[in-house]
Formats: structure tokens, C-alpha cells, sequence
């Protein structure tokens, strides 16, 4: 919302300086979003009269003119313009002044050969608009030599307030000057709503059409004038709707526009001359029916949209946009004002319905004051009579009337409750009457009638709110939240936890934390066995975030192939963040995955890096398992994994029949689709897949430490190559039986000295006895115990 | 008997400590041992002598000579200590090796600025008594809209900018949530009163320039209990944001505002000062917008099943972006979510550095 200074002091008698308005805005709700002052970059501008201008002798395009500032000597200017002209007063800039629109600080100097000492300009050049084609022109009468940016009306700055979708009362200058009288900002002015004194029947009638639906248009007037001039609106009107932004085009039109913004009215003028008929039906439009609006462009309409409408067809889209057909132009002697009540939702629903957007809707759908068809007609018959002459009808009226008036009751102790802040009782009604609300006492209580342009006043927390605004927030006492406890308790439960402690475990082992998006493209979540229509966004941003995400994974490789291009092949990366598997909450599960591509470290002068392999994604899944309160030890590698990852190089971590994690290489496809150059790894695993540790309390179980030596011995077993190191592990483990306190698998060979198809691990356990030192008898048994049921389990034998 | 009066048994003392004196190697040292002590040597040939006295002779023999060995195994042991030192330092002089080197190098993972800037907001409102909820990233039209006052037509659902799944066989169409509202009224559903909450989470709208990301973090609260007013949601807000800036005399201001779920509503703005380009939070001449708030709307409360006359409370709302660029000094937005390894490296922070009350929230350097 725009307006000027002197705009909104029509409204206001202040003695306040604009400073303090603006300060006073933003703590009555109203947001100071800009205020320019166009005056100030045109200070040196002044008026000039062009005494000569004669032909330049070494250039056809330009004259050499002789300037008068009304004192001092004339200065001599070289101009290109073609409408330089002896006689003319146009606007000087002396050597010296910084020129907006060409960026250009004037300098004295020489152009072909003659002096030019300063400049004259056009409107471009001092950015007041676009207009270049020749120097400013101004009336015969101007005065030479005063300051041109005051006497043409530009030192009236312009403020822009950001208006929330509560307050469609402030959607003009009006309302905006109440709130600042209610605040003690000064009083609002009087504003003349003596009703319209027509001289003459309306050759032009409402016909209500709404078959039961009444409520969708329930307070319209209409005011026939005769013999007006729509010539060009008068200059204090233009220049003011320039200042907002709005391009002055006729009187009756700048007319239109003026109201919206002064008074937050929208209005529709018609050209009666080009109505068929004598009346202008209320009604649904007709399936398909068409309509051309003032912004020249043409919609197909649906029988839910509320039209205005003459025998030809649709003239107006109530409350969205006026029509093309009947609107008023240069030539337009006879015109009819529309000054509506609609329902607000029926405006919204056909604007977004045709994504038409427009200063009318914008005012129609937060809701207008219900009052106005009645009350504002006199006031805006007497703008258009007095700009463009000619006389008015008696309104014409349609509708029911709008039910605007309810009663709220409130008790003055309720501003305490709900706010802290004590404030008189006597104040509170002042500051709701200053607002135009209509208080009347019941007893202790108030009951309140909102006024009609507050249709957002829904209960009595609103009221609360509007005396708190307008008393200021600056009042609501400062109280700290009361403690039930004055030793605080932990804002995360069991469960919240983990993410947290995930998080730092993962990091601390290198894997940098990422947060990507939780949508990707259509193709990469296919990959990753997601994609499904019902997870599609219907109004995505780009194709490439228009999935939800099935996995994390995809979007981390996406960002190690940007980290790749960027130079820095190795990555490792993990996140923590939802997935989804379906729309329904119970879908969201909350996965952690990660990804390590190329080298385990940088290159370094101890040589120690080397290429990432799939048991780093598997000690990473084993580590974050193990923050989550699953120990490695209960944990059992299974096949197979997603079929994202390479089939003959990944696994899933189970724990009883649980899958709790994957981990692998990633596929080669994947790899290849991403662009990712080097090995690549990756683990996931779904938080709400791992159970909670039971709560033990956090006493640990007592420790019981040998007091005896432990014993290592070694075993090289041979085996074939297809059974698993865990298979053989687990035998040697179980025969070991209750004195294994280690177990740990140190090599791993194939080639000479073992048979083609057969491999060689190496395994070495510690026996920890509890009650004595071991016997050589002993720990000979529990060896051969091991041995037999390798070659049991396994068919492992010891190497020869 | 010879060899063992005084006078002799003095002048072999002292050949031997000559001897030892004059050992400039362990090996010679060495030989002096043996020469001396060994199973031949001069003092134990003498001790082998003493079992062929008798009586006195043998006890005065015996004392004089072990004075002798105790005085000869002392000078043996600081002399072997002195020559084992040298030798070491020989040894360690052709040991050296080029220590200006570059050590092996270190993981320079580092957890993400959004992660961190939600455990300070949580260490600070466990301060303040609030439990964490969650609520659904994709969220019913009712839970994100209508249940906060937002009926379909309100002009506020067109600001929202929201992002929409396509609609199921019941007709219902489901949205990825706009902000963290909803899970205010999934709380109030599930429990009574008193409630207080604080709700990180992922929030979307179809928005994306050099300020809005189609994704970023919300983070909301909400209080419902006795005698809860606006001065607490004031009192609560300040708290917060000078205990999360670290700054104690943070000018916090509040603005009325509108949201639909809140009735008065208010914007909080803390100082800052602008200087070409450049923004100071604190105490200054000018004001930064960071949190939504007010008292929950009556209609919120019936819509949760809470009798509105009896019971209220406030609700706030902040971007976690936000707050974070602003504490941490991140110009741009949209770098929260290009996981670049050079500006994780730069912005985030160290896994083990955990925000806490008792050991503050500043966040070391590394």
C-alpha cells in the first residue's frame, strides 16, 4: 500500500513530523516497507527560460541556447533536444549536479567547439518517467528560477506500508490515518458523506439474478452521470496516483483508481452509451461464457463466477476486474458507477481460478467496509461532478444489505488476562471508540459493534488485540516463564536423542553432515525404489525437485558430484532426515545414510590413504548402530541389499530377523547415472527400524576383571572360497566356549601355497579363565575343540 | 696374610677406581667389572680367601674388603650410568629426522550450522521447561490450514506459496507442510494442558531465489497453562533471544502483526545497526525481524477441543535459516543446502562441540 505524505495528511490533522509517523506505524501493525523522497536527488534542479536557441554552427542536431535563471547572467547550454524553442521554460541543471537518469555528474566543457555550462533535461534523465523525447516543456507561467522538484509537487515523499491480511481497512489512506489518530498521532479529518442529491432517474438499473444466492452480492449502487468531460485528470490528482504507481489515463478512470486507494473503495465506471439494454444483471456466468477484461486479455468463465452483465454478455467480473466492452473512453459522455459489496470468497475463488490479480480483488477478498454503496455515494458523486462536470443520477440500489453489525461481548478485566497489561477502563473505550467501535455497558461489561470497515473483528481476543495496539506493545510487561523445577529437564526424550548422537558419531568418523532436499528428480528416485504419482509434487519448483524422497542417498551422491566438478573427487558425507515412503505420517520414517567416495584421505607424504571400499560403508552402518544401542556383536550380515548397490559387494545388517541397515558399493549404474569418477560407497539405515535400548538405569553392570593371565593362540585355517569368514568365526566362537574373551580374524589369503578355490583366514583368539591360570591340557582341549569344529562347520582345515 | 693388610688392599682400591675412571667405553667399563668382580677377579679372589681365616682376623678381613667392593660397585654403577647416557645420546644424534614435516592428516568433518543452531534454541528452551514434538513433513490440508484459522479461501493460504500432492480417491488432497503450526494442534489433540513445546522441523513453500528456499527449518513453541498472558510469550521471547545472540542487552521489540492462529499477534524485532552492507546484532539504530508470535486464537483452541474460556497461551515461529545466518554470519541461504565441502569445512562446527547452558552457546573455533 502507497501513499504520500500529503495524501495521508488529507486525512489527518497532525502537528507531527513525518518522522515521527513513521516511527509510530510499525507499532500500530502498519510496516514501513519504503519512503522515498523524490525531491531529495533534485535539489539543484530549477526552472530555467530559454532566451535564444540558436542552430550549433558545427552540428546540425543541436542548438546553442542562452539560459536565464531570473538573477545572474545567462548561461550559455549546448541541447540535442528538437524541441528547444527561444521562449520555453524547462528545467536546468548547473555544472556540478548528479543527473539520475544518465548516472552522470555535469561537468563545464565543451561541446564542438561551444561552451556548454550545465544541462536541460528531459523527465528520463531525472527519472520521473520514461518520457525522452524531448526537454521538459512547462506552462507559460512557471516562475523562472525557483526549485523545480517543490513547485512541481515531488517534495511529497512516498511511504509504502505493508498491510497484513487482517487490516483491509488500511488498504486506504483513510484507514491509515484513523489508526494514527487513535494512537494520538493527531485527529481525522471529516469526510463528507452527505448522500448523493441526484437530479435525475438512472437510465440504468440493478437486476438481481442470484437464484437464492444472495449473499454473493448483497449491497450494490449505482449512480448514472450525465455530460461529463473524461478529459485528463487534474494535475494533483495525477501526479499523486504517479507517486503510488498507478499511470493517470483519464479522468473518470484516475477517478476509479484515486477512491481505491484514498478511501480503499474499489470502483467500475461503464460507458452507458454502450450498454445494450437498461439493465445490468447480477448473476453465475454461463458455463464457457466469455469475457474481455480492461487488461485486454480474454477468460472462459464457470458457472460459480459472479458477473455483472448487459444483454451483450459479461461487462464486469464482480470484484476481480471490469470489462473491456463497456468500459469507459476518452469519448464517454454518459457513465454509471458501480460501487459494490461481494462476497469475499467468490472473489477470491474466481480470481484464482483464472489467476487474475488485481488492486480490486486484493481489496474485495480481505473484505470491504459494508457501509460504503450507502454512505460513500454522495462523497464520490461530488469528485466525479466537480473533475468532470456534469450532473448525477439518484442512486440506484440492489441487494439486501450486508449483515455487518454483530455484538462482541467484553469485559474490561480481559486485556489484563489476556496481555499483562493494566490499563484503565475508561481508556479501553476510548481507544475503541477513537477506532469506531460502538461501546455500550452491561453491567461491569462491555458489549462491542465493531465498525462497518472492520469486518476481521471475529471475538474478544481481537478487541484485546486493538486496544493493546493502539495503547502499544511497548506496554505488555516483560514475565519470565514460571519454572516447575528449578533443575531444568532434558528437551529430548529417549528417541529424539538419537538423531543428536548420530549426528556427532558420524562426524567424528569423518563423514561430513549435509542437509539436501527432501525432494529429487523423478529418475534418481526410481533408482532408489521411490517415485510413486501419489508422492509427486503437483506444483514442484523445477523437475529436479519434484519427487519425494525415497532415500537420502540419492541427493548426498548428487552433492559429491558437485563437490567432484568443483575438484574434490573425495567426499564422505552423511545425513539424517525423513524419507517417505507413502503420504500418510506412519510413511515418514527418519533414515540416516551416508556416502564416502574416492580416497580415504587426502594426498599425503605418509601415504597411508587409500581407495574407500565397501568396508568403510560397513563400519560406518556398524558405528552408527552402535550409538543407536545395538552392539556389533548381535549384529549378522545377510544379503541381499537394495539393488542400488553392487550385488557381490554389499550387505544387510540384521539383528535377529530385523534388517536394520544396508551398506555396500553402490552399483555401478548408479555410479555411472550420478557421473561419480571414483569408487563410491554408501550405508543407510532407518532410525524407527532400530528399537530402543531398555532403559537399564545408569548404574553399568558390575565388571569383573581376571586375575589371571589371558592366553592368545593362533589359527591359519583353509577353507573353500564360497563360505563365509563370519560362518567360520561363528564356529570357532561357539567352541571356544565361555573362557573366548576376543576373537579377531588377522589375514586373509589366496594365491601360492593354497589351493585354486580355497582360501586362507587367519584367526586369533584370547582365553581369559576366571578361577585359574590355564593348564597347556586346557588350552590344548579348547584348541582341538576349535579345529574340529571348523572342519565340522566349515570344512576348514589348518594350514600345512 | 698378603694382599690383605690395609695399606694393599687401599692401593688396589685405588688402581681399580683408575680404572674405572679411565673407561671411556661400556666394553672397557666392562672389562674393569670383570677384572674386579668377576668370578676372577682381584676382589672376589680375595673374598674366596676370607673362608681360610678364622675368628677375628676373618671379621675384621671380611669388613675391610666388602668397604672396599661396595666402593668399587658404586664407582662401576655411576660410571656405567654416565657411558649408557652417552652412548644413548650417539645413538639419538643419528636418530633425528626432519620434524617440520607435515603430520598425518586429521578428518575435518564438522556437523551442519542448521543441526547446531537447533540444539542451541533446544539447550535454551530446556532452560524455559519445553519438550521437544514432532508432527508429518507431509501434512492433511486441515492440520496445516483450517485447524490454525485458516479456512480455504482466506487470503493468508494464498501467502503460504504451498506445495501440493496430487489428490487421493477420497478427494482429499495432502500438502508438504508450510510451516510447524500444524504440530501445535497435533499436541493439543493428543494432550491436556499444561503444554509447552518447541517444534524443529522441515518446512517447505514453492519459493526459490537468492531468499527462499523451496526447503528450509521452522522452529515453533507453544505454552498453554494457567495465567499464561503476553507478557510471558515477551518475557520468553526476550530470553531467548539475548541468551541465543549471547548478548544481555539485546533490545528485543515487539510489533503487532497478524497470523490467523494467534489473536493479538505480534512480530518480534531485535536491534541491529546496518553499515555498508554489513549488519551488527545488538544494541544499534535499527531493527531485524526474526520470530512471528502471539496468544493462541480462541478458535485454535475449540478447534483442539480446549474450552477457550478456560484455558490460553502463546505460540511462536522462527525460521532456523534465519537466525542461523544471522548468529553464525552466512550471507546466503541457499548454501545450507548445496552440501559444499568448503563451506561445511568453514560454517560448521566440531562434533564434539555440544551447545550447552553450563558451558555456553558460543561454539569454539576449528
Amino acid at each position: 500500500m502507497k501513499f504520500t505524505r500529503d495524501w495521508l495528511f488529507d486525512h489527518l490533522k497532525t502537528d507531527r513530523s513525518l518522522e515521527d509517523i513513521l516511527e509510530a506505524l510499525p507499532m500500530l501493525g502498519l510496516e514501513v516497507e519504503s519512503v522515498v523522497d523524490r525531491a531529495a536527488a533534485l535539489v539543484a534542479f530549477r526552472v530555467a527560460e530559454v532566451l535564444s536557441a540558436e542552430p550549433h554552427s558545427n552540428a546540425n542536431k543541436l542548438r546553442v541556447c542562452m539560459v536565464s535563471l531570473g538573477s545572474g547572467d545567462p548561461l550559455q547550454v549546448v541541447c540535442g533536444a528538437p524541441n528547444a524553442r527561444a521562449g520555453m521554460k524547462g528545467v536546468f541543471a548547473p555544472v556540478g549536479t548528479y543527473v539520475p537518469g544518465i548516472d552522470l555528474n555535469l561537468k563545464a566543457g565543451e561541446i564542438r567547439g561551444e561552451v556548454s555550462n550545465g544541462m536541460l533535461c528531459s523527465e528520463r534523465e531525472m527519472q520521473l518517467s520514461d518520457h525522452h523525447d524531448g526537454i521538459i516543456d512547462l506552462p507559460a507561467d512557471t516562475p523562472v528560477g525557483v526549485s523545480f522538484a517543490p513547485y512541481m509537487g515531488l517534495d511529497d515523499p512516498i511511504i509504502e506500508i505493508a498491510i497484513t491480511p487482517n487490516r483491509a481497512d488500511c488498504l486506504g489512506v483513510r484507514g491509515v490515518a484513523r489508526d494514527l489518530a487513535a494512537a494520538g498521532y493527531g485527529t481525522l479529518k471529516h469526510l463528507d458523506t452527505t448522500p448523493c442529491e441526484g437530479e435525475f432517474d438512472s437510465p440504468v438499473r440493478w437486476s438481481l439474478d442470484l437464484d437464492g444466492q444472495d449473499h454473493l452480492c448483497p449491497s450494490i449502487t449505482g449512480i448514472a452521470f450525465d455530460n461529463v468531460d473524461n478529459t485528463a485528470s487534474p494535475s494533483w490528482m495525477a501526479r499523486r496516483l504517479t507517486a503510488v504507481g498507478q499511470r493517470p489515463i483519464s479522468a473518470l478512470v484516475d477517478i476509479t483508481n484515486y477512491v481505491m486507494i484514498d478511501l480503499g473503495r474499489p470502483l467500475h465506471a461503464y460507458d452507458i452509451d454502450k450498454i445494450n439494454g437498461d439493465k445490468l444483471c447480477i448473476r453465475l456466468a454461463k458455463d464457457g461464457e466469455k469475457f474481455s477484461g480492461l487488461n485486454e486479455k480474454t477468460y472462459a468463465l464457470t458457472s460459480d463466477m459472479l458477473i455483472i452483465g448487459d444483454k451483450d454478455g459479461v461487462d464486469d467480473l464482480a470484484g476481480v476486474m471490469g470489462g473491456e466492452r463497456t468500459s469507459v473512453s476518452a469519448d464517454t459522455k454518459r457513465m454509471f458507477l458501480e460501487i459494490a459489496i461481494f462476497d469475499p470468497i467468490s472473489v477470491a475463488t474466481t480470481g484464482r481460478k483464472l489467476n487474475l490479480h488485481s488492486d480490486a480483488r486484493y481489496r474485495f477478498e480481505r473484505g470491504l467496509d459494508a457501509t460504503a454503496p450507502q454512505l460513500m455515494a454522495g462523497h464520490i458523486a461530488r469528485l466525479v461532478t466537480s473533475i468532470c462536470g456534469g450532473k448525477c443520477s439518484r442512486p440506484v440500489q440492489a441487494g439486501a444489505g450486508a449483515d455487518w453489525q454483530r455484538r462482541i461481548a467484553l469485559s474490561p478485566k480481559k486485556l489484563q488476562q489476556l496481555t499483562g497489561i493494566e490499563l484503565s477502563a475508561e481508556r479501553q473505550q476510548q481507544i475503541l471508540e477513537l477506532l469506531g467501535f460502538i461501546v455500550v455497558p452491561v453491567g461491569v461489561d462491555w458489549l462491542v459493534t465493531p465498525p462497518s470497515w472492520r469486518g476481521d473483528i471475529d471475538g474478544s481476543a481481537d478487541l484485546v488485540e486493538e486496544i493493546a495496539r493502539i495503547h502499544g506493545f511497548n506496554h505488555l510487561p516483560v514475565t519470565a516463564l514460571p519454572r516447575a523445577q528449578a533443575v531444568s529437564q532434558p528437551v529430548v526424550n529417549a528417541a529424539q536423542l538419537r538423531p543428536l548422537r548420530l549426528r556427532r558419531a558420524l562426524a567424528e568418523r569423518g563423514l561430513m553432515e549435509a542437509v539436501t532436499f527432501s525432494f529429487l528428480a523423478p529418475k534418481e528416485a526410481g533408482l532408489f525404489g521411490g517415485g510413486d504419482a501419489s508422492l509427486t509434487l503437483v506444483n514442484p519448483i523445477s523437475a529436479e525437485l519434484s519427487v519425494m524422497r525415497p532415500s537420502a542417498l540419492p541427493n548426498l551422491l548428487r552433492a559429491a558430484v558437485r563437490n567432484q566438478d568443483r575438484g574434490e573427487a573425495d567426499s564422505a558425507m552423511f545425513e539424517v532426515g525423513p524419507i517417505f515412503l507413502g503420504v500418510n505420517p506412519a510413511d515418514q520414517r527418519t533414515a540416516c545414510a551416508g556416502m564416502r567416495h574416492g580416497h580415504t584421505a587426502p594426498r599425503d607424504w605418509h601415504n597411508q590413504r587409500r581407495v574407500v571400499d565397501v568396508f568403510d560403508a560397513k563400519a560406518d552402518a556398524e558405528a552408527a548402530l552402535n550409538v543407536l544401542g545395538v552392539r556389533r556383536t548381535s549384529l549378522v550380515v545377510d544379503a541381499p541389499a537394495p539393488n542400488y548397490f553392487h550385488p557381490g559387494r554389499s550387505g544387510v545388517l540384521m539383528q535377529g530377523r530385523t534388517k536394520l541397515a544396508s551398506f555396500g558399493e553402490l552399483h555401478p549404474n548408479i555410479a555411472a547415472h550420478f557421473g561419480l569418477r571414483d569408487a563410491v560407497v554408501g550405508f543407510e539405515l532407518y532410525l524407527d527400524d532400530v528399537p530402543l535400548a531398555k532403559s537399564k538405569g545408569s548404574a553399568r553392570s558390575l565388571l569383573k576383571m581376571s586375575a589371571f593371565q589371558s592366553v592368545h593362540r593362533d589359527f591359519a585355517f583353509v577353507l573353500d572360497s564360497d563360505i563365509n569368514a563370519s560362518d567360520l568365526l561363528r564356529a570357532v566362537k561357539s567352541a571356544a566356549g565361555p573362557l573366548l574373551s576376543d576373537i579377531r580374524l588377522f589375514d586373509v589369503y589366496q594365491g601360492k601355497g593354497v589351493a585354486f578355490g580355497t582360501k586362507s583366514l587367519a584367526i586369533t583368539i584370547t582365553l581369559t579363565p576366571q578361577k585359574a591360570t590355564l593348564t597347556d591340557d586346557e588350552i590344548d582341549t579348547i584348541s582341538s575343540a576349535v579345529v574340529a569344529r571348523a572342519g565340522k562347520t566349515c570344512g576348514a582345515t589348518l594350514r600345512g | 696374610m698378603q694382599g690383605h693388610d690395609a695399606q694393599s688392599l687401599e692401593s688396589l682400591s685405588d688402581e681399580i677406581l683408575q680404572f674405572v675412571d679411565a673407561a671411556i667405553t661400556l666394553d672397557d667399563l666392562e672389562v674393569v667389572r670383570v677384572n674386579a668382580l668377576g668370578k676372577k677377579g682381584q676382589i672376589s679372589l680375595l673374598m674366596r680367601k676370607l673362608g681360610g681365616m678364622d675368628g677375628d682376623t676373618r671379621k675384621f678381613a671380611g669388613q675391610a674388603l666388602n668397604t672396599v667392593k661396595d666402593r668399587v660397585v658404586l664407582a662401576l654403577e655411576t660410571k656405567q650410568s654416565a657411558l649408557a647416557q652417552v652412548a644413548l645420546n650417539e645413538k639419538l644424534a643419528t636418530e633425528s629426522i626432519d620434524v617440520t614435516l607435515p603430520s598425518r592428516p586429521d578428518s575435518d568433518a564438522r556437523l551442519h550450522p542448521l543441526s547446531r543452531a537447533i540444539e542451541e534454541v533446544l539447550a535454551i528452551f530446556a532452560e524455559m521447561g519445553f519438550r521437544v514434538a514432532e508432527g508429518p513433513d507431509i501434512e492433511s490440508d486441515y492440520y496445516n490450514f483450517t485447524a490454525l484459522n485458516i479456512p480455504p479461501e482466506h487470503p493468508a493460504r494464498q501467502e503460504h506459496d504451498t506445495f501440493y500432492l496430487p489428490t487421493d480417491a477420497t478427494g482429499h488432497r495432502k500438502v508438504l507442510r508450510t510451516h510447524t503450526s500444524p504440530v501445535q494442534i497435533r499436541t493439543m489433540e493428543a494432550n491436556d494442558p499444561p503444554i509447552r513445546i518447541i517444534v524443529p522441523g522441515r518446512t517447505y513453500r514453492s519459493d526459490h531465489d537468492s531468499t527462499h528456499s523451496p526447503m528450509f527449518h521452522q522452529c515453533e513453541g507453544l505454552v498453554i497453562g494457567d495465567g499464561i498472558h503476553m507478557g510471558h510469550l515477551k518475557g520468553c521471547l526476550i530470553d531467548f533471544c539475548r541468551a541465543f545472540f549471547g548478548i544481555e542487552d539485546l533490545p528485543v521489540r515487539f510489533r503487532p502483526s497478524y497470523f490467523p492462529f494467534t489473536e493479538p499477534s505480534a512480530e518480534v524485532d531485535i536491534g541491529c545497526t546496518r553499515v555498508g552492507g554489513g549488519l551488527k546484532i545488538g544494541a544499534g539504530d535499527d531493527w531485524l525481524e526474526i520470530l512471528g508470535s502471539g496468544m493462541v486464537n480462541p478458535r485454535v483452541l475449540a478447534n483442539c477441543g480446549y474450552d477457550p474460556e478456560k484455558y490460553q497461551g502463546f505460540a511462536f515461529g522462527m525460521g532456523i535459516e534465519r537466525i542461523a545466518m544471522l548468529k553464525y554470519g552466512i550471507p546466503d541461504l541457499r548454501t545450507f543446502y548445496d552440501s559444499d565441502l568448503r563451506w561445511m569445512r568453514h560454517y560448521g562446527f566440531l562434533p564434539f562441540d555440544a551447545p550447552s547452558i553450563h558451558a555456553g552457546l558460543a561454539g569454539g573455533a576449528g
